[in-house]
């Protein structure tokens, strides 16, 4: 036996061995995110002959970061959440419903006085309520994700519609400005808020139970249920982490715009569901980083600036970023189906 | 009946990562012949009719059809060239009827239209060439028997012009009516000139319908070309085994078991539709095995007892502690383990670290506040993988880099680790080679002997009754007989499965 062991042992060794080192480098989650750091100064390259020093100064870095964060923030749920198995196309409504809920309570006659961390609080309650929702009903109602985030993407920006009357409520609560939009080393609050939710999420993913269970549930739901994990808990759990986060980005566009409207985070589902994929989560579950998400957020926020420092408008940013998207899905299957030949 | 073959293959390897699948394969199948392909699980059958049907390329070797050189590329490759495959798992759309079912993939048409009345008669020409006219064409396949679903398949391949059809254990799922039904259809074929490769692990069919035999082991061919009439069955049970004795079981402890308080304790335990009314007691170190044939309900008797599938009634109690019904994580705190039966796809997530396979069900342990202890669960998984020898060695590595019996072992190590009082195997040994299935036996005993109470379910009685203390047989959801497995031997086993059976 041990003869013939040491025969399959040699074998593996060898079939590991890849014809081609840089494939076998991207394979690696390490080599993929290498991949995505030279693929980000790239970009930056592209920035800098383009616009100049325009892209290349310090504020402009800043602008990049403050663009990236509230996607950044929303992006660390989703890298929890696709990694799950699931996916959310609701977070732009649960942003959306969160702002203007605690706008609503901020401007309520009753509570001119209110302090601003009942804003906080109402913020990331009805965030974290909505995913609580969206996650009782995929884990224990059955229900597709897909469906059931579709659905709360609709009534949740209905329902944010009703409570605000379309209207923009313009809110302006001292302490609430000042802590959001204060800078901390000459850094915004909302760019530190992205990197504590970012390493947050890191430790969350990496040195918990929690992230364990999240990468059990995701990478074979019926071993991890035959192993005694609650995988419809977890599933629960993962829903309302990212409505949680949602309830984050809600404040963070609230303190930024100084309003509360019906209207934010749209699309925010497309950007934070492509920078997850970008930072090389699979969609179908069970793998990916938390460090390849902030790399796939940072890509797409530098891509904007740069779109914007160009004048090109909008639309040329939306080709551009769909096509970057069916790339990254396209590299990202070529090395999935070649990690799987058994 | 000719004497130059139709197929040779010669040599044939095929390389999977960590496993050799085929490690030097020869086959010849003449027109006209039914040619048994033996050989236990994992010993490399099913690798090789993929080979032969274009869905693997072989690594090395060469493969002849009809005097010439061929490699079939694609499957569509191999049907065209007429080598048709029947799967175990029949690849039919259960939504479409039979007429479209036959003709999946080339279409009855003219000029883009499909001619549907004409394929409907072609398609009861072929039915009734297969003997089998009574099955009407325009049937929604999902609603036949699976006989007649198999029937289908193979009109389906007989719709190309088919020189050798590959039947991959086709009894499987048929009683023995439609077996001495398959047996006529592929009679009336071999009269024809068409050449089968039939497999099976039932011997006695083997007997009654083969011409040659060709034995596998590990991925080599140990004998091509015996002739069914000429070789008793010891010497084909010596060559799939390589020994005489035909597996090492452990010695039985010299004291009977069932003096202790009892551990698993199932009081008419029922799963509508599947099986009704189980009892079972299993005592501290006993090993009790359920055998039966494949359906008769023995892998869901172990599901619902560990509560992967809510009973319809009944009760299951650990120690005396009732257990939640339709509830894996209260079993598991309980103490109850299970190995599936599908490990890759039920045990494992094949693509993470070994240790974190191991250590998946008491991440608890290794935790504080929920923070894990990464260090301290690879020094544990370390100690259970090198006591359990399994290789190669690194509990960093995949799973998916393992071998069968290797990952198997990973699974039992996760139960160890838990210190279960209860464990469930589920086809222990499903493609382990055989090497390694003392090895599992061994300690499956050895975990018995340290007090676990263990239930096996295996489709080899020899293995049920090698390893178990006790024996129930399970037939059509029933246990039909409970004995001490000294007292009962594979023939009478046979006998009680075999009873009474229903024509579908």
């Amino acid at each position: 036996m041990s003869q013939d062991s040491v025969r399959v042992e040699k074998e593996a060794l060898e079939t590991e061995r890849e014809p081609n080192p840089v494939l076998a480098l991207l394979r690696t989650s390490v080599g993929r995110n290498a991949g995505l750091v030279v693929a980000l100064l790239l970009i930056c390259l592209v920035g800098a002959i383009t616009a100049g020093s325009r892209f290349t100064d310090w504020d402009n870095a800043m602008t990049i970061l403050r663009l990236a964060a509230v996607v950044g923030v929303v992006s660390i749920g989703m890298t929890f959440v696709i990694i799950g198995g699931g996916i959310d196309l609701s977070v732009g409504a649960i942003v959306a419903l969160s702002s203007v809920w605690c706008t609503t309570v901020a401007t309520q006659e009753l509570a001119q006085d209110i302090h601003w961390l009942w804003m906080v609080a109402v913020a990331l309650l009805v965030g974290s309520a909505c995913g609580l929702i969206n996650g009782l009903l995929i884990a224990y109602g059955n229900i597709v994700p897909f469906i059931m985030t579709l659905a709360m993407l609709a009534s949740a920006r209905g329902l944010a519609e009703i409570i605000s009357d379309k209207k923009t409520q313009i809110v302006s609560v001292e302490g609430f400005d000042d802590f959001f939009n204060r800078d901390i080393l000459g850094i915004d609050v909302q760019v530190w808020l992205f990197a504590l939710v970012s390493v947050a999420g890191w430790i969350l993913l990496n040195r918990t139970t929690f992230g364990r269970r999240t990468v059990a549930v995701g990478g074979n739901p019926e071993a991890a249920r035959l192993a005694g994990i609650n995988v419809k808990r977890q599933t629960v759990y993962l829903y309302v982490l990212i409505g949680f986060c949602c309830g984050i980005a809600a404040l963070m566009l609230v303190a930024k715009t100084t309003t509360g409207s019906s209207t934010h985070g749209s699309l925010l589902e497309l950007d934070t569901i492509a920078a997850v994929v970008i930072g090389g989560t699979l969609l179908t579950g069970g793998r990916g980083t938390i460090v390849g998400t902030v790399l796939g957020v940072l890509i797409f926020s530098s891509i904007t600036n740069i779109f914007i420092l160009n004048n090109r408008s909008f639309s040329e940013q939306s080709l551009f970023k769909g096509a970057i998207i069916v790339a990254a899905v396209l590299l990202q299957q070529r090395l999935a189906s070649r990690n799987s030949t058994t | 009946m000719t004497d130059t073959p139709l197929l040779q293959m010669t040599g044939i390897v095929k390389q999977f990562p960590g496993v050799r699948a085929l490690d030097g394969v020869d086959l010849d199948v003449r027109a006209g012949e039914v040619h048994c392909l033996l050989g236990q699980n994992g010993a490399g059958k099913s690798t090789l009719i993929k080979v032969l049907s274009g869905f693997h390329q072989p690594d090395e070797g060469t493969i002849t059809w009809d005097g010439q050189d061929a490699a079939f590329s694609t499957p569509a490759k191999a049907i065209e060239h007429g080598v048709a495959t029947i799967y175990q798992e029949l690849d039919l759309v259960p939504h479409l009827d039979v007429t479209e079912n036959v003709f999946l993939g080339h279409e009855v048409s003219r000029a883009g239209f499909s001619q549907r009345s004409r394929a409907r008669e072609m398609a009861r020409a072929l039915l009734a060439r297969l003997g089998h006219a009574e099955i009407p064409v325009t049937r929604v396949v999902g609603d036949l028997s699976p006989a007649n679903q198999q029937i289908v398949s193979m009109a389906r391949a007989l719709s190309h012009d088919t020189r050798l059809l590959v039947l991959d254990e086709p009894s499987a799922v048929l009683d023995q009516q439609e077996v001495a039904n398959l047996f006529r259809v592929i009679r009336s074929l071999t009269a024809e000139g068409v050449a089968v490769v039939y497999i099976s692990h039932r011997l006695e069919e083997i007997r009654q319908i083969g011409d040659r035999i060709t034995v596998l082991k590990d991925g080599r061919t140990v004998a091509t070309g015996l002739a069914v009439a000429d070789t008793p069955t010891a010497e084909l049970i010596r060559l799939m085994t390589g020994r005489s004795i035909e597996y090492v079981f452990p010695p039985r402890p010299e004291t009977p078991r069932d003096q202790g308080e009892p551990v698993l304790e199932v009081r008419d335990l029922s799963l509508a539709g599947v099986f009704t009314g189980v009892d079972l007691t299993v005592h501290a170190g006993e090993i009790v095995g359920l055998a039966g044939l494949v359906g008769a309900g023995r892998s869901e008797i172990l599901e619902t007892l560990y509560g992967a599938r809510r009973a319809s009634t009944g009760t299951v109690a650990v120690d005396g502690k009732r257990l939640r019904r339709g509830s894996v994580t209260s079993s598991v705190q309980a103490g109850v383990g299970l190995a599936p039966e599908e490990r890759k796809s039920q045990g494992l997530l094949l693509d993470e670290a070994v240790y974190r396979n191991i250590t998946m069900s008491s991440m608890a342990r290794f935790a504080r506040f929920g923070f894990l202890d990464r260090g301290q669960e690879r020094k544990r998984a370390e100690e259970l993988t090198t006591s359990l020898d399994v290789r190669p060695t690194g509990v960093t590595r995949a799973v998916r880099t393992l071998s069968g019996g290797n990952q198997q072992k990973v699974v039992l190590a996760r139960w160890l680790l838990r210190d279960c009082r209860v464990l469930l195997l589920d086809e222990p040994t499903r493609g382990v080679d055989v090497g390694a299935r003392s090895e599992i036996y061994q300690l499956v005993r050895s975990l018995a002997d340290r007090g676990v109470a263990v239930v096996v379910v295996s489709s080899e009685i020899e293995e049920v009754l090698g390893l178990a203390d006790r024996v129930l047989v399970v037939r059509e959801g029933e246990v039909v007989h409970e004995s001490a497995s000294t007292d009962i031997d594979e023939a009478k086993v046979l006998d009680l499965v075999m009873e009474e059976r229903v024509p579908a």
